[in-house]
């Protein structure tokens, strides 16, 4: 193993920062709560209860583990690297999103709140908070951009279902980023009661290591189970990135393991070229918003930029500051698929599979689909299968030119 | 420091002189570039001409997480006309010949600036006259950014306290602040909802008994009447959304925006002004408490 100083896994810092990355950007009137926050995670990280609940709702109520599936047909089409998917769309609600969901959702029940908030984006992160609300007994709030709400109406419909009020954002751009604005300024306002449930890596200190440490899940069930189908660890991992919590989620177990090949997937939307992409680390500069210090699409101006993606999961104009990191210490090789690719692989896997993947998997398996046939048979290449495509299945449609 | 008081000089002056005339001041907020950057030199203009003793100038962002819709329409406004961290500092500029005595306040977030370049924003914003910053997203733990590059350089890096700022923490957020403090009079964003005078009143005094700055209010101030009632205890009243609400307001039914925003500075500015003489022997500042008003110094 390497020491300390060569180890990726070892931030943040005790001022949230991963190199240059991270911190804690916020208004005053949030910083002691965040302050609060982080005391009480250090807590429940240090108590026994709180590990054996989360492994409890792991277990029983998400459905963990997921499982490792040896993807024979697609890896026999692509005629190269050993393919296999962590299946997280397994999970209860669809989605990886879950896993963080518990994991607030107990540390908001240690610290007596009384309402959750959320920010959604494909609505993914949004059933999943209403979902734990409900299991908890506390009302929730979600807030989704108008455009989002527009594009992934079964997810609004499902959130109702569960209880939660659905806030439409009309601000900005619509989508996840006047979201998560419009959530923050919330928070601000409601900061006796309310717990601010971040649905990915990103945020001020300590969400980016607290939604980390809740997805990390991923990856060590990922090594637990390749060690038993093929005897080691993987030569390569591949995974989406929006703001990257799925992502994170697989990798972190693996950063200090020298010979893995670590891919990030951003989507390219209509191709870097044409200006409407979601790929912050490809095309964007550093700069702080929404509480941290990160790669985001902005103009020379600092002003924050559209991002476009036909999944509105991807389409976000920042990424977490760990991904930051290990963009800038090359750790991570970060790429970029377009829509189009991502449409092809969703009907590849379907085909070849029996899956229907998630418009944002479908763009790490783009990714897949250009690397495998390049590599030797016995490379073995894990992808995050981070949610069911389910909910895109109208937007298929109407990219394919089809009337449901 | 210059010889010539300009910077947290500018700032301190213009509340010695309150402090001479025994009264609070009125800090006017308006974003830069709204609803273009002509008109916004008038409206600072006019501003200064009709009792604005403070101009708190927002430099426009896509993305303001602390202010309400009046102030997020009005960051539309002025980016839609085109305006930039550079433009909003040559306006400044071009204030500054007609208007050496008020200070001017440049607010906003900090991305702006920090793509623009901490290292050249400074010495530029500084030039172009600036006295002062307010930046809602750098809180103490992030002082090393922004806020003591900013006191090296001569100007004030002015910080907000909140109702949420406890006993425990109200020293770290003093300890760096100067010029003034700036007293969020309620958990929330800007422009929503209204402050309770007498909580207000007591928050403000919990604030002055740990520093000797100026302390100004803000949030939820819109009326003459709500200025008066903070400027009875506090330092300033900031009044921002009625402001930007005028000018747009103004600016869509074709009306003179400079005028109108001039108007409504005068209308506070009386306010303000009446206040003390009107409840002065009631008002348990200064005198009576010992903890109120411009009286402790």
């Amino acid at each position: 193993m390497s020491d300390k100083r060569n180890s990726y896994r070892t931030g943040p810092d005790e001022r949230g920062h991963f190199g240059m990355f991270g911190g804690r950007f916020v208004a005053e009137t949030l910083m002691p709560l965040i302050l609060e926050l982080e005391e009480a995670y250090t807590a429940a990280k240090a108590d026994p209860e709180f590990a054996r609940d989360l492994e409890y709702y792991f277990k029983h109520y998400v459905g963990r583990p997921s499982p490792l599936y040896f993807a024979q047909r697609l890896t026999e089409h692509l005629g190269g690297a050993k393919i296999y998917f962590k299946r997280d769309e397994l999970n209860h609600t669809g989605a990886h999103k879950i896993n963080n969901c518990i994991g607030q959702i107990l540390l908001a029940v240690r610290m007596g709140r009384k309402r959750i908030i959320a920010e959604t984006g494909a609505g993914q992160h949004g059933v999943a908070t209403a979902t734990v609300a409900a299991l908890f007994g506390l009302p929730c709030t979600v807030y989704m951009g108008a455009t989002d709400i527009e594009r992934q109406q079964p997810n609004v419909f499902r959130m109702k279902l569960l209880g939660a009020e659905v806030k439409p954002v009309t601000s900005g751009s619509q989508t996840l980023k006047d979201a998560m604005n419009e959530a923050l300024r919330d928070w601000v306002t409601n900061v006796a009661d309310t717990f601010y449930i971040i649905g990915t890596v990103a945020g001020p200190h300590p969400y980016p290591e607290l939604v980390r440490d809740f997805q990390s899940v991923i990856g060590r069930e990922t090594r637990a189970q390749l060690l038993e189908a093929e005897g080691r660890g993987p030569d390569s991992l591949v995974a989406c990135i929006g703001g990257g919590s799925n992502a994170m989620g697989l990798f972190h177990e693996f950063l200090d393991d020298e010979g893995v090949e670590i891919y990030g997937v951003e989507a390219a939307g209509h191709g870097i070229e044409t200006g409407e992409h979601a790929a912050s680390l490809t095309a964007g500069k550093p700069g702080v918003l929404h509480g941290n210090r990160t790669y985001l699409l902005q103009d020379d101006d600092g002003q924050i930029l559209e991002a476009h993606s036909i999944s509105a999961g991807l389409d976000y104009p920042g990424i977490g500051p760990e991904h930051s990191y290990l963009h800038d210490s090359g750790r991570v090789k970060y790429v970029a698929v377009t829509d189009t690719e991502a449409l092809e692989a969703f009907q590849m896997c379907a085909r070849l599979e029996g899956i229907l993947p998630a418009l944002e998997p479908a763009h790490a398996l783009a990714q897949v689909r250009k690397l495998a046939p390049g590599l030797p048979a016995d490379h073995l290449l894990v992808m995050n299968m981070c949610g069911r495509g389910d909910k895109d299945i109208f937007i298929v449609a109407r990219a394919l030119g089809e009337e449901l | 420091m210059t010889a010539r008081a300009g910077g947290e000089a500018r700032i301190d002056a213009r509340f010695a002189q309150l402090r001479d005339e025994g009264r609070a001041g009125l800090i006017a907020f308006v974003t830069a570039g709204d609803p273009d950057l002509a008109t916004s030199l008038d409206v600072c203009k006019a501003l200064a001409a009709n009792g604005a003793d403070i101009i708190e100038l927002g430099m426009p962002f896509t993305d303001p997480m602390a202010d309400g819709p009046a102030i997020q329409r009005a960051n539309l406004r002025a980016l839609r006309s085109g305006t930039t961290v550079a433009r909003t500092l040559e306006m400044l500029r071009a204030f500054r010949t007609f208007d050496a005595e008020t200070p001017v306040v440049l607010m906003g977030y900090f991305n702006p600036i920090y793509r623009y370049g901490v290292a050249r924003f400074l010495p530029d914003a500084l030039a172009a006259g600036c006295d002062g910053l307010i930046v809602v997203d750098l809180p103490p733990e992030e002082d090393d950014e922004l806020c003591l590059p900013t006191r090296q350089a001569g100007m004030s890096f002015v910080r907000l306290a909140t109702p949420t700022t406890d006993d425990r923490r109200l020293p770290a957020v003093l300890e760096n602040t100067s010029g003034f403090v700036y007293y969020v009079s309620m958990a929330g964003i800007t422009g929503v909802g209204a402050p309770d005078a007498g909580v207000v009143k007591r928050s403000v005094a919990r604030i002055r008994a740990s520093t000797d700055l100026p302390i100004a209010v803000g949030f939820g101030i819109r009326t003459a009447d709500q200025a008066a009632a903070i400027a009875e205890f506090a330092d300033a009243a900031v009044v921002g959304s009625a402001f930007v609400d005028c000018i747009g307001d103004t600016a869509k039914s074709g009306g003179d925006v400079a005028t109108a925003a001039g108007n409504l500075a005068r209308e506070l500015s009386a306010g303000i002004r009446g206040a003390r003489r009107k409840h002065g022997r009631h008002a348990g500042s200064g005198a009576t408490s010992g903890q109120g008003g411009m009286g402790r110094r």
